[in-house]
């Protein structure tokens, strides 16, 4: 199977429609949604549809912090923007829809792989993969030859031998890499909703399992539309400015 | 399974090994037959299926833990390869069962056989270096560097090089798997760059130094950096300059000498930019600009070589650079001129062109071509000589049409190619030096169009590279 793994969607239909398109035209097979499908965009209500549409034939999708956050009914914690944006995004949802998100699971193993939002180690604490010992630890923590995980919103390929040496990647897109079976890997796709290296083009990856090839993917889409529609809503305009900039 | 255990006859995933062929110090190599006939018809193979080799590493009798994440980076590389270049590849098996690589057999032996026959006749050796330089253009701009050229790994199909072994290679758009395993220095003692021993794995013009260790040998016999084990002995080159080779071998002429001790500097950027160009030196040694390097007679002095120690020893050599990086920076680009029958006006629109694309591109090198045009018959004595007078009166025109553009010498070359078909001549010139870009005038819709026809549409037409049609506008 070609699975698509989409991660990170934050609520951007603009950036979920455009994506889906070129993932057909790929010719992919499977869909893995890796968490955070709300929180942020403007569009909850569509994109959280859309991929229980696609869970519902079949697909998979996971719990991720942003997802989490809806449910949890005492948001004395959170910061006031925070607070505002998860409260509108709850509004504009359907008590199935949330009936849905309450369902999602925080981990999925599929023949020698692992889906995660955040890590490998303790999947519903949040905690970021953001280098080669959090990386390390992650595959310490699990048994599956590729981890597929999102949350950190980077495009990264981690790498372990047998015997436990691991190095880092920053892919580049549209180039497959054959993962050797020899060692272990940690896929980070990047985000699909909401990029933050300094380029608007939404991320996502494909994975073969006949071939073992994983390919990055940057799709341009129309994040103007995006950003303006988060500003139309009310949302903060800092979410607006960072879709048109990517940072 | 253990590779010990493969014997001829024995079967795995639908190749039957029929002869052990060679066994080397990381793998061996086996004939095999393809019972499943999975290549039968692909694309590429309407002609038939090369005989296939396949590669089987020697896991279990290696001390070498580099030999394993050597297979794997192979295997990560090789099916990315593509052209006459490189071996074609069909297949691998992976770690779980027995680890192998499918892939077509290079008839031949490799250049190790003519290398232990060294010295060789010079025009044997420009020859090997031409073919070799052009195989590694090919394979750097598929953003892979060699980084183990030696003779062992060079063979020879069709008048072409074809270079095997990717186990040390690195594919600037996969992950380096040997990079972040091992700080030892990885190539083979005698050509190893000085870069390479600092455990630098990202730069193209490692590969030129190995090809002019290559080239020092198969000239002189002798190895210019000797046969180094040890670290501290392949340090060695980092500030000790070798034996002039026309002190080994005074024949050698001094262009030659001036080619080969460039590629062994030790600051890569004082090589040549790229193998392209190194191959367009030994094709056109005349237009080599020679420096003190040609005439050198002798080592550097003793205080020259203890300055370099001091300074080898904090060397910063922390290069950045990706192979089409490298590339995209130093490209050819052919400005096609016809002087004798052009306006003025439409020379001056192609120097300024021309001068934009230089600014943009300073690595770039300048390649001034006019094209004699030449009947198809034979000529007699006075025809030569008035050819001769033609040809050098061209190159003047030239030189003095480039002279504003204010280029150092070693940056622009001026050819003047005969031919009964100019548009032919460019084309081929194109494509036998590599060329990135071509700039040439059009001469619009002047009646002399007519008689001639249009050498630029033709050339955009076939030249595999970028073209720019300058034309002038009249009003």
């Amino acid at each position: 199977m070609l699975i698509a793994l989409m991660t990170d969607l934050h609520a951007n239909r603009e950036a979920l429609s455009t994506c889906l398109a070129h993932a057909e035209e790929q010719k992919v097979t499977h869909y893995a949604f890796l968490g955070d499908i709300v929180g942020y965009g403007a569009d909850p209500g569509w994109v959280l549809q859309t991929v229980m549409d696609y869970v519902a034939k079949g697909n998979w999708a996971l719990m991720g912090n942003h997802d989490a956050a809806i449910l949890q009914e005492n948001r004395s914690g959170m910061n006031p923007v925070a607070k505002q944006v998860v409260e509108w995004t709850r509004a504009q949802l359907s008590p199935e829809q949330i009936a849905f998100v309450a369902a999602l699971p925080y981990r999925i193993e599929l023949q020698d792989m692992l889906l995660v939002h955040a890590n490998a180690w303790a999947p519903d604490k949040w905690e970021y993969i953001d280098g080669v010992m959090e990386a390390m630890r992650s595959m310490h923590a699990c048994k599956a030859a590729i981890t597929f995980c999102g949350h950190v919103h980077m495009p990264t390929l981690y790498h372990m031998t047998l015997t436990g040496k691991t190095g880092e990647f920053l892919p580049t897109p549209e180039n497959s890499i054959p993962l050797s079976k020899q060692r272990r890997w940690l896929v980070i796709p990047g985000s699909l909703g909401q990029p933050r290296d300094g380029n608007p083009a939404a991320c996502y990856a494909t994975f073969d399992t006949e071939t073992q090839e994983l390919t990055y993917f940057r799709v341009p889409y129309d994040h103007e539309s995006a950003a303006k529609k988060i500003l139309a809503a009310g949302l903060p305009a800092a979410l607006a400015n960072r879709l048109l900039t990517g940072e | 399974m253990s590779t010990r255990s493969l014997q001829i006859g024995m079967e795995f995933d639908g190749y039957r090994l029929e002869e052990k062929l060679h066994t080397g110090g990381m793998a061996a190599l086996w004939r095999v037959t393809d019972l499943r006939q999975r290549h039968v018809n692909k694309p590429g193979l309407e002609l038939g299926v090369p005989p296939l080799i396949m590669k089987v590493p020697l896991l279990f009798s290696s001390d070498d833990p580099t030999a394993i994440v050597a297979f794997e980076v192979e295997q990560m590389i090789m099916p990315k390869l593509k052209g006459e270049h490189v071996p074609r590849y069909f297949g691998a098996g992976d770690f779980d069962a027995q680890p192998y690589i499918v892939m077509e057999q290079i008839a031949g032996e490799s250049l190790r056989s003519r290398f232990e026959q060294a010295p060789l006749p010079l025009d044997e050796v420009v020859s090997v270096g031409i073919k070799i330089a052009n195989a590694l253009q090919d394979l750097h701009r598929q953003h892979v560097i060699h980084l183990d050229i030696k003779p062992s790994n060079i063979m020879f199909r069709n008048g072409l090089a074809v270079l095997i072994d990717f186990g040390l290679s690195r594919h600037d758009r996969l992950p380096d798997l040997l990079d972040e395993e091992f700080r030892l220095p990885m190539g083979t003692g005698p050509y190893i760059s000085p870069e390479q021993v600092m455990g630098v794995r990202n730069e193209p013009r490692s590969d030129l130094f190995s090809l002019g260790v290559l080239l020092y040998h198969l000239v002189t016999g002798e190895r210019p950096f000797g046969h180094p084990t040890s670290v501290s002995g392949l340090k060695k080159r980092l500030y000790r300059d070798p034996i002039p080779p026309r002190n080994h071998r005074p024949d050698v002429p001094e262009w030659l000498q001036e080619i080969i001790l460039r590629c062994l500097e030790v600051d890569p950027k004082a090589r040549f930019d790229t193998a392209a160009q190194l191959a367009f030196l030994l094709q056109h040694p005349n237009q080599l600009t020679l420096t003190n390097r040609a005439s050198k007679d002798h080592q550097d002095g003793y205080l020259a070589v203890v300055k370099r120690r001091f300074k080898a020893v904090g060397a910063d050599l922390l290069l950045q650079h990706s192979v089409s990086e490298q590339l995209s920076k130093a490209p050819i680009i052919v400005v096609a001129l016809d002087l004798t029958h052009s306006s003025v006006a439409l020379a001056e629109s192609l120097r300024q062109i021309t001068r934009r694309m230089l600014q943009t591109e300073p690595g770039a090198r300048l390649a001034c071509l006019t094209i004699r045009k030449t009947s198809r018959l034979g000529m007699d004595e006075s025809l030569i000589q008035q050819g001769e007078n033609i040809h050098v009166k061209q190159l003047v025109e030239l030189k003095h049409w480039a002279r504003p553009l204010n280029l150092s010498t070693d940056k622009i070359t001026f050819h003047v190619l005969e031919s009964p078909d100019p548009a032919m001549a460019i084309i081929d010139y194109a494509h036998n030096n590599d060329v990135d870009h071509i700039i040439i005038g059009s001469r619009g819709t002047s009646a002399l169009r007519r008689y001639l026809g249009s050498v630029s549409a033709q050339v955009v037409a076939e030249a595999a590279c970028t073209v720019t049609v300058v034309k002038h506008n009249e009003k």
